[in-house]
């Protein structure tokens, strides 16, 4: 049973573009899909994906094998790729659980549309985030050694190493997104058992659902977790990004050593975090004809905390500019002047039309409400954030103290397999979760249409 | 004999309505099932004593405490060493990886003290035998109420609960 939900100028609410709309038609626009064939879309899409996915399995076998020379880093930037697409896609994975947290605990009713995106977003970045500190490792079949575990060589991990501390945030990220992904799912998990017709379908949910009723009880208890897990979600993400922060900001370096780098690693969190929820945001919308329940207000309301973000970042960068300034080191100075005008001076300049000029074009209200141009500016952000990560690393590592030991960074294949192939494998496993669960939160699109009225 | 129903509704208003008339009544109202939070409805059920956060708070807790001992025990009794001359117990630094922890711990107590005050995972319960049960995580809203004991013929609670506007009201054994 297909149920054509069209979105209505009519409608009532600002958040639900179809009036009236009942549970069951909820449930089925959002469930149905899943149910129903994949569809020409999907297929077309994991095909594109699947070269990719194929790509980054040929990228590790031969790093693996060959050794961390494959990549275009040297002995003076011995961080290539691997910790700028460390930092891009962990940063990708906090800007998820900030948004989904954060618009929890402050009640935004609009969030209903797009959290379960932003929390799955979560889960995979981090994932694939979490595979480059171990293979930038020059032994990475060593990496278990960074876990206390009973040797016979009777040692311990350097707690004061920055390695280790991002093992342990990976590791509690990684686990802790899943529990919150899995706890927002449950009741729309119940729901998927009840509605399944075919026995396996009924078991594999009726599992996961764990005997979900949807009781009084188990409505209030579950409201007290789930608010009480997005609480501590936003201290975790703060922490787990200050550590990515501290990853350069505990080192030595000229442009490294500052103490904004936490805070300001965070706000680029938040940053691209919400450029990805946009882009996916469009992309399901398109995909599975959400037209109705994801409206151009969410836009909208995402566009200004876009736009917010942008500001900051270009008030971040202008303090680091007037600190090298004001501080009178030498290196630092020199750091400066090498970013505005070196070897990487055109992806410089390119970073700061992507992160801090573009952006300013979301003042205007046309363009918030744009989708294909909201579209390209954070398909323009992502690329501007990545080159951020990338140019900490080269600019600050290309031009420290010692002139005698200026390089500059030639990219290989392999680094730009690392840097796509990934892509690739996000959006496979984003399309293989939206075929399994349902791609946005159905009880709370429920209750949000029950409040506004629209029943 | 007491008696135990379960009765379906169209909307939140009149499973909230039924409810309060069938306490009213002398009847006892045992649970609601609802597919999304009715706050309203929350009221009128007795509250739920949980102590779910104090759970993740003294397991966060302790886990990080746990985590921040190891380090310690570590660092400055098992496997000393000195860098430079700094301090062995590094406690500024020691603090990072007891954070993440603890607050996963916290997390993965949360969960496992709501699957108990909910007597979670139970894969079949009775109630799902109940034909139209399943629309509950769709868009039915379910009163269990139990008659009162005194078993007066006016106050029937089958036909107090069908003239509140319910849809089906089915007799179940015992849940």
């Amino acid at each position: 049973m297909t149920i054509a939900l069209n979105s209505t100028p009519a409608a009532r609410s600002r958040w639900i573009a179809a009036a009236p709309l009942s549970n069951r038609g909820i449930t089925e626009m959002i469930a149905g899909p899943v149910f129903r064939g994949a569809g020409k879309r999907w297929w077309i899409a994991v095909l594109l994906t699947l070269p990719f996915v194929l790509w980054t399995l040929v990228a590790l076998i031969w790093l693996l094998t060959q050794g961390i020379g494959a990549w275009g880093v040297n002995t003076t930037i011995v961080w290539g790729f691997a910790i700028a697409n460390y930092v891009w896609w962990i940063a990708i994975g906090s800007g998820g659980t900030l948004i989904s947290s954060i618009l929890v605990l402050t009640r935004q009713n609009w969030r209903t549309s797009v959290n379960r995106f932003a929390e799955s977003m979560t889960l995979f970045a981090v994932a694939i985030s979490g595979i480059f500190p171990i293979i930038h490792l020059g032994r990475p079949a060593y990496f278990y050694w960074m876990a206390p575990y009973p040797n016979t060589m009777s040692i311990w991990p350097q707690w004061r190493s920055a390695l280790v501390w991002d093992f342990w945030a990976i590791l509690s990220y990684l686990i802790f997104s899943i529990v919150f992904l899995y706890v927002g799912l449950l009741p729309d998990l119940a729901t998927m058992r009840d509605r399944a017709t075919r026995r396996s379908a009924q078991v594999l949910y009726g599992v996961f659902a764990l005997g979900w009723r949807g009781s009084v009880r188990h409505w209030r208890l579950y409201k007290r977790l789930h608010v009480t897990l997005a609480a501590i979600a936003v201290p975790l993400v703060t922490s787990v990004h200050s550590i990515v922060g501290l990853d350069f900001a505990a080192s030595l370096m000229p442009g490294w050593q500052e103490s904004i780098f936490p805070p300001y690693f965070v706000i680029g969190a938040l940053f691209s975090g919400f450029a990805m929820v946009l882009l996916l945001t469009a992309l399901v919308r398109w995909g599975l004809q959400l037209e109705a329940i994801i409206t151009i207000a969410h836009f909208d309301a995402m566009a200004k905390i876009i736009l917010t973000g942008s500001i900051l970042m270009t008030y971040s960068y202008a303090t680091e500019w007037f600190l090298a300034w004001y501080g009178g080191e030498h290196a630092d100075r020199s750091l400066i002047a090498f970013m505005f005008t070196g070897h990487y001076a055109a992806l410089y300049w390119a970073l700061l039309f992507c992160n801090c000029l573009l952006p300013q074009a979301l003042w205007f209200p046309a363009i918030r409400r744009n989708v294909p141009a909201l579209f390209a500016i954070v398909l323009l952000i992502l690329v501007g954030m990545w080159l951020e990560r990338i140019l900490i690393i080269w600019n600050t590592l290309s031009h420290d103290y010692m002139p005698t030991l200026w390089r500059v960074f030639r990219t290989t294949f392999w680094d730009w397999s690392f840097l796509f192939g990934p892509l690739g494998v996000f959006a496979f496993c984003f399309l293989l979760f939206i075929r399994l669960v349902p791609a946005v939160s159905i009880y709370e699109t429920r209750r949000l249409a029950y409040e506004e009225g629209l029943e | 004999m007491s008696a135990i129903f379960l009765a379906e509704f169209e909307t939140p208003e009149r499973l909230l309505a039924a409810t309060r008339e069938v306490r009213e009544a002398g009847h006892e109202p045992l649970d609601a099932f609802t597919p999304f939070p009715v706050a309203d409805l929350e009221g009128a059920f007795p509250p739920t004593r949980s102590h779910l956060r104090i759970a993740m708070l003294v397991v966060g807790l302790t886990v990080a405490a746990a985590f921040y001992f190891m380090q310690w025990w570590s660092a400055v009794y098992d496997y000393p060493l000195n860098l430079g001359g700094r301090p062995l117990n590094s406690w500024p630094v020691f603090l990072l990886a007891p954070f993440e922890v603890g607050v996963l711990a916290a997390a993965i107590a949360g969960v496992i003290a709501f699957c108990r005050a909910c007597a979670l995972p139970r894969l079949h319960h009775p109630l799902f035998e109940v034909p139209g049960f399943e629309r509950a995580t769709v868009d039915r809203f379910f009163l269990l109420a139990r008659r009162a004991p005194s078993g007066d013929d006016r106050f029937d609670l089958r036909h107090l609960l069908e003239s509140k506007g319910a849809l089906v009201v089915s007799e179940v054994r015992q849940t």
